[in-house]
């Protein structure tokens, strides 16, 4: 291998990691508020990547029923348990929240659509289409669950992949999707040549990580984020809902989800079931930085990029196994060095 | 009243006896799951399909197995054993065919298999193969890669099934035509990148590449390798050809040659070509159906499997009654000697120790120009 290889494979590997570590990011915030292990995000990813290429094409993505059905269906969960509590007063917000923003998104995509807006106008369009689905998959998933075990919460976590994968058949058919680059620019960096969309990858990822950095640093709601993710109990003692914090860390998982989609749509052919795969190397990436360690788990995702760039030149018919079975040693070390400590719940 | 209700039930159980002889067919195919862009195309072709074999009725049974191979073995014995169909037809991944041959021949039932496969010969007395070989079809390249006096030649598939079995075809013809692949690159069918491959292949710089995936998929490695700046000629398999992969691959892919059958190029066909009339009724109807732009090869495999049942049926017919064993064996022979049905994608002759039945009539080169496949002349 030359160095020229190695380095077109280096920036392979970069542009993948990139991608690994904003879902691993994702996966480790959620697990960490919440207990869930958030198999769905991948769908985030397709949903996005499909509705841009949709858009590109002027049609109208499916994500709109999906997000207007979604809507209703948290609405009327959030309606009865408002009913329940005598609390009637909390119904305007409840239908402004989950159903007139969700019907207005949609209508504004049913009429953008076919005119064939400006890329920036699509890219906005997505996002306003497929976050909003974080917070719908929260309260009709995993809200009523928000107790129970982290195995229960996993198994739910695998119900809701099955569904938004098969409502992610109907929508976009079986047939894989691309979308146009951002620019069609190439630059010469040395002996290499980057494209303009990994450089976009790059620079988005880095853009992402930093916003999440200070949000979590210097917002009210980043505080209570990381207040939850350290003592259920202790965030509920302060004052900081729960369902808040749940809801709040499902939207940031959507909306880095849906970023990550929108870039690598250009890139690559994503299927309805792609995404599925990636966010399983994004949770790798994760268990690599020992679940716990938000700088941990970007490292890992970007090394494992690397490997799977340079495994696919060295031994492509091995790339996925390898790429996979380097989760066992760091799984074993950790077990090696903690205590095995019984799960805390009391109920 | 309890005698008219035991007289009623009476009634109807004759009446179900005494029925038409309505021939059963079972089906299973991947309708969702990562072969859900074929198996779509497999399922919308028996809604073209006659309503009556040989002139009886029939009745499809059609059934998803998520193109999981354990779901297929599944679908076909609960077909053969609560349905009691008189014949299989599945399905659209080699593994999932292969497991319902299997379970068709423990159940002596006789089976279209509808995508190419390597089965055992007690297996293959009772499966017949509705498409072209591998090997029928990687000779068309091949004939292309003698005839450009290409020497070496690289190779990059799906690390599965089908990539194994496009290289295995591509190797058997090495010697005859004077090439030899020189790379067995593999990629997964849902990798974003293949980049690594890619870059291995240039290195070596074969005089060609033959790319093994199927769909959209055998866009990834064409586009990666025009984008590092590979000049010389990509060719690909059958299962490469649909509209979808142009819409994909975009300008990179102008130029790709595949073969393919003659279903997909009717209109350019000569007026003496076996199957062109069969060939553009079908495109014609299916399109009007589905959509311009929509033809592909899988739904003319679907087709031509019920074509051949069609002229088979009625030798059957003559020894035995649909829904009984002997019916069963005697569609198995009457299956392994029909002679010049015309299909979609060839003419078949079947015979006891060939059970695809298609020559060199079942292919044509085509190329990718101005958005579509064309006819190579």
């Amino acid at each position: 291998m030359s160095a020229d290889i190695a380095l077109w494979l280096a920036q392979d590997g970069i542009t993948n990691g990139a991608i690994y570590a904003l879902l691993a990011l994702a996966l480790l915030l959620v697990f960490s508020v919440t207990r869930v292990i958030f198999v769905p995000q991948g769908e985030f990813i397709s949903y996005a990547a499909l509705s841009l290429a949709l858009l590109q094409a002027g049609q109208l993505p499916g994500v709109v029923y999906v997000l207007v059905g979604g809507g209703l269906v948290a609405a009327a969960f959030d309606a009865a348990a408002a009913v329940r509590d005598r609390a009637l007063r909390r119904l305007p917000t409840i239908l402004a929240g989950y159903v007139l923003l969700p019907c207005a998104i949609a209508a504004l995509a049913w009429w953008a659509a076919p005119r064939k807006v400006d890329l920036v106008w699509q890219v906005l369009l997505v996002i306003g289409l497929v976050v909003p689905l974080g917070p719908i998959v929260y309260r009709i998933a995993y809200q009523p669950l928000a107790n129970a075990s982290i195995l229960v919460l996993f198994i739910a976590s695998m119900a809701v992949h099955y569904a938004l994968s098969g409502l992610g058949l109907v929508f976009f058919g079986g047939e894989g999707l691309r979308s146009a680059s951002f620019s069609d620019a190439r630059f010469k960096l040395g002996v290499i040549e980057a494209s303009a969309q990994s450089l976009w990858v790059i620079f988005a990822s880095v853009v992402v990580m930093l916003v999440l950095w200070v949000f979590f640093g210097r917002s009210l709601y980043g505080k209570a984020l990381r207040a939850t993710a350290v003592n259920r109990v202790g965030a509920r003692l302060v004052g900081i809902r729960t369902e808040l914090a749940g809801s709040l860390s499902f939207l940031l998982a959507a909306f880095i989800g849906t970023v990550s989609g929108i870039l690598i749509s250009p890139i690559t052919t994503i299927y309805y079931d792609t995404g599925f795969l990636i966010g399983l190397k994004g949770f790798v990436g994760a268990i690599l930085g020992g679940m716990a360690s938000y700088p941990l788990a970007v490292a890992g995702a970007v090394v494992l990029g690397l490997l799977e760039a340079y495994a696919s030149f060295w031994s492509s018919a091995f790339k996925e196994t390898i790429v996979f079975a380097i989760i066992i040693p760091p799984l074993v070390w950790l077990s090696l060095r903690s205590r095995h400590v019984e799960e805390e719940e009391e109920e | 009243m309890k005698l008219k209700l035991a007289s009623l039930a009476l009634a109807a159980g004759l009446a179900a006896t005494t029925a038409h002889a309505e021939i059963t067919v079972g089906v299973s195919l991947g309708i969702t799951g990562p072969g859900a862009s074929l198996g779509v195309h497999y399922r919308n072709a028996y809604q073209l399909v006659p309503k009556t074999l040989g002139g009886e009725p029939v009745r499809y049974i059609i059934l998803d197995d998520a193109s999981d191979p354990t779901n297929a073995a599944k679908n076909a014995r609960k077909l053969v054993a609560e349905d009691k169909v008189d014949v299989l037809m599945g399905s659209n991944g080699v593994p999932s065919a292969v497991q319902m041959a299997q379970v068709a021949a423990e159940a002596k039932t006789p089976i279209m298999v509808l995508t190419p496969a390597n089965l055992t010969p007690q297996v293959l007395h009772w499966s017949f193969i509705v498409p072209q070989t591998t090997e029928l079809m990687m000779g068309a390249i091949a004939a292309q890669l003698k005839a450009r006096g290409a020497k070496t030649v690289g190779y990059i598939g799906f690390s599965d099934t089908w990539g194994d079995l496009v290289y295995k075809a591509l190797d058997s013809h090495a010697a005859a035509s004077g090439y030899q692949i020189v790379t067995n690159e593999r990629y997964a069918r849902a990798d974003t990148s293949v980049t690594g491959q890619v870059l291995r292949i240039i290195s070596v710089n074969p005089d060609a590449v033959v790319v093994g995936g199927s769909g959209t998929g055998g866009a990834l490695p064409h586009v990666a390798l025009v984008e590092r700046g590979y000049k010389k000629p990509i060719y690909h398999n059958h299962g490469t050809v649909n509209a979808e992969f142009i819409k994909v691959g975009g300008k990179a892919v102008a130029g790709a040659v595949a073969v393919t059958g003659p279903l997909i190029v009717p209109e350019e066909l000569p007026d003496s070509f076996a199957t062109r009339a069969v060939s553009l009724e079908f495109t014609k109807r299916y399109e009007s159906t589905f959509g311009a732009g929509s033809r592909n090869a899988f739904a003319g495999y679907a087709y031509d499997g019920v074509l051949i049942l069609n002229a088979a049926v009625p030798e059957a017919l003559k020894k035995a009654k649909p829904g009984t064993a002997e019916f069963r064996e005697a569609l198995r022979a009457a299956l392994e000697n029909v002679r010049n049905v015309v299909g979609t994608h060839g003419v078949y002759n079947m015979n006891a120790t060939n059970h695809n039945g298609l020559d060199e009539r079942a292919r044509v080169l085509v190329y990718v120009d101005g958005g579509s496949w064309r006819l190579m002349k």
